[in-house]
């Protein structure tokens, strides 16, 4: 009980005229920038983090779960009224949603979305709220040793499991980690990677690198490869859902959030796994015949099933950002700089010394999900309008408030420098099929690492035995091994078996 | 995937032997630069482990890239929804919006944000082929002069009001 006490003053908090109205702005903010083509939610969060540098923590945490959420929904309004997903997370809500959308059924597509995500998260948060303060209180005992091995685990996870290249993916990470060394070293004062420019003795600050890597990335990588013809947007009316709809809605949605949010809690990173297999379990799941024959041909249960599996995963993914402040989506390392730049630093002991913040931001997320059902589901055909701007001023708009966030940071010209830099890489990467996500977790993490790394090794006067002294370090070492090792041992032994 | 008999010469994407070749110089001058860090007095390991480790791997790396490419791999370029990969990269609009981008931060402090904002927002239109200059640059204003009062009466952040100052 003493979890949903602390919830209600959370809600306390929250809950002012000025709160909701920030948290109204958040959302439909968010919507409005997610629905554009093009942008997922992390670019989303990152481009209108600057928006909420005016505003006191309580105020902007609350602003932010509202841009979280509506950023989401905006995605799978994309996915679904557009068949070209922004993200891998909606690409299965694309699969039988724009079918459903090409069959009239837009509508209620769009309802089952939203109402899908609602209870989702709404779930989700819940579970966060209650088992976080479990895990933080047990986290604190950890060991800098098995921190770090913490740590490494989830780069190895989300760098090996996720994408197509495993090469691609640690290349984005060290890319990430060396962008993380550059400034001063922390012990020592001294300047590392500077080349020697004052500017970058603070360090590179991680809302240029997201917001170049990811806006003015995209931006200059979409601009290389315009399409020029004119991409079909399907008009939607008003979603509802009719009682059929909902029957065939509600085992859907908790089964997806019953996938959905182990895999955002544990560090492997995405909405990918979970979205897929929450598919393909609806569609097993249909009776043979005719109702299975529907899937492909625009399913209400393969609309309803990965939305909710996206939005439980993208609340799963609030446990490791609040109990151990490891970060394991895009969405989540854009989350930990903005609470960076309130002076919070996520980890451990964050549950014990900002009691009152966790709750607070627990409850806007609650808040923020509830609002986005009231406002989103009037505002949908107005939404689907928006998808409709043309092209050059749609990206012109992407780099004209990419840079306008990028210089109100510090209002130094040279941020706008090092944004456009970003974008170059943020371009390169699109070209050479590096993942952003490691890169991303690479500059976030990486100090970090280094810091827990020096700290273990101090701790047993520099012999590397201190990186392996804790029993838990150990165990996680060897996780790593499997992770690692393990898919290449079951291939050997298919092709041994399939061999004659 | 595997067509053993009529094998075509494998394609070489030689822009990743240049990836590869940048990756390793980053790697080489994380190294460089971190052999002239000190290491404080009774600090067992000091602030040259890290990027030691980190320099290494990329060097590492790069090779690897080197070698896969050499063997045929080809990078799976990012699709999206407004990606056209079947046409060819189309370098002349990109150096435009750079050029736009570039003009922007030098001019901002001088001309404020008011206007530089609006010239960029036209002018990256216009490098994406818009031919509605006019009404672009209005669209610019607007939303130029309204994000800068919005920084600054309701974040409390003064954007560079340049020549504009005491006008704005």
């Amino acid at each position: 009980m003493d979890t949903l006490n602390l919830l209600l003053d959370g809600f306390s908090n929250a809950l002012t005229p000025q709160n909701l109205l920030y948290a109204c702005i958040g959302v439909l903010l968010g919507t409005f920038v997610g629905v554009l083509p093009g942008i997922g939610p992390a670019m989303t969060v990152a481009l209108l983090l600057p928006i909420t540098y005016g505003l006191d923590a309580t105020q902007s945490f609350i602003m932010f779960a509202g841009i979280l959420y509506g950023g989401m929904y905006g995605g799978s309004t994309t996915s679904i009224l557009l068949n070209t997903p922004g993200e891998s997370s909606s690409v299965m809500t694309a699969i039988e949603g724009n079918k459903m959308a090409k069959a009239g059924r837009g509508a209620q597509a769009l309802a089952t979305a939203a109402i899908g995500s609602f209870i989702a998260g709404t779930i989700g948060t819940l579970l966060v709220a209650f088992f976080t303060p479990a895990i933080a209180e047990q986290a604190v005992k950890i060991g800098a040793a098995s921190y770090f091995a913490i740590m490494l685990l989830s780069v190895v996870l989300v760098t090996s499991v996720l994408g197509e290249s495993k090469l691609r993916g640690f290349i984005g990470l060290f890319i990430g980690l060396t962008i993380g060394l550059v400034g001063l070293d922390l012990s020592t004062g001294q300047p590392r990677l500077t080349a020697g420019m004052l500017e970058l003795a603070d360090g590179i600050d991680i809302v240029v690198v997201a917001v170049g890597v990811f806006a003015i990335g995209e931006a200059l990588w979409t601009a290389a490869h315009l399409r020029r013809r004119p991409i079909e947007v399907i008009p939607v009316g008003q979603p509802f859902m009719r009682r059929d709809d909902w029957r065939r809605s509600w085992g859907p949605w908790l089964r997806g959030t019953a996938i959905g949010f182990p895999f955002g809690a544990v560090p492997a990173g995405g909405a990918e796994t979970p979205t897929f297999l929450s598919y393909v379990l609806e569609r097993r799941l249909q009776k043979p015949g005719k109702d299975q024959e529907q899937f492909g041909e625009g399913a209400i249960e393969g609309v309803a099933g990965p939305e909710a599996a996206n939005n439980a995963s993208a609340a799963g993914m609030f446990v490791p950002l609040l109990a151990l402040g490891l970060p394991v989506t895009a969405t989540a390392a854009v989350i930990i700089a903005a609470m960076r730049t309130y002076g919070i630093q996520p980890g451990p002991t964050l549950m014990a010394d900002q009691p009152e913040l966790v709750w607070t931001l627990l409850a806007s997320l609650l808040i923020g999900n509830t609002l986005l059902l009231v406002i989103n589901l009037p505002l949908a055909p107005l939404w689907a309008r928006l998808l409709q701007i043309p092209r050059p001023q749609l990206y012109a708009g992407i780099l004209f408030f990419a840079s306008l966030g990028a210089y109100s940071v510090n209002q130094d010209p040279y941020d706008l420098a090092l944004l456009l830099v970003f974008g170059g890489v943020g371009f390169a990467i699109r070209r050479f099929g590096i993942p952003v996500l490691p890169l991303i977790l690479g500059v976030i993490l990486g100090p970090l690492m280094e810091q827990k790394m020096r700290e273990a090794l101090d701790l047993s006067n520099g012999d590397i035995s201190g990186l392996f002294n804790e029993p838990l370090a150990v165990f996680v070492y060897v996780l790593i091994v499997l992770v690692v090792v393990a898919p290449y041992v079951l291939g050997f032994i298919r092709s041994r078996r399939s061999a004659p | 995937m595997t067509t053993p008999v009529t094998t075509p010469a494998p394609r070489v994407d030689r822009a990743q032997y240049g990836l590869a070749a940048l990756l390793a110089v980053v790697g080489v001058y994380t190294i460089v630069d971190a052999r002239g860090l000190n290491v404080g007095f009774g600090d067992p390991i000091g602030p040259r482990v890290f990027p030691y480790v980190i320099g290494a791997v990329m060097i590492l790396l790069a090779v690897l890239l080197a070698v896969a490419t050499s063997r045929g791999d080809v990078p799976e370029a990012e699709a999206g929804e407004d990606v056209d990969l079947t046409v060819r990269a189309d370098w002349l609009t990109v150096g435009k919006l750079v050029g736009v981008m570039v003009l922007n931060l030098l001019f901002i402090n001088l001309l404020g944000w008011a206007i530089t904002g609006a010239l960029l927002f036209a002018g990256c239109a216009w490098s994406l082929g818009s031919r509605t200059l006019v009404r672009d640059l209005i669209v610019g204003a607007v939303m130029s002069v309204s994000s800068w009062y919005f920084f600054w009466v309701v974040l409390d952040v003064p954007l560079s009001p340049g020549i504009l100052d005491g006008i704005l």
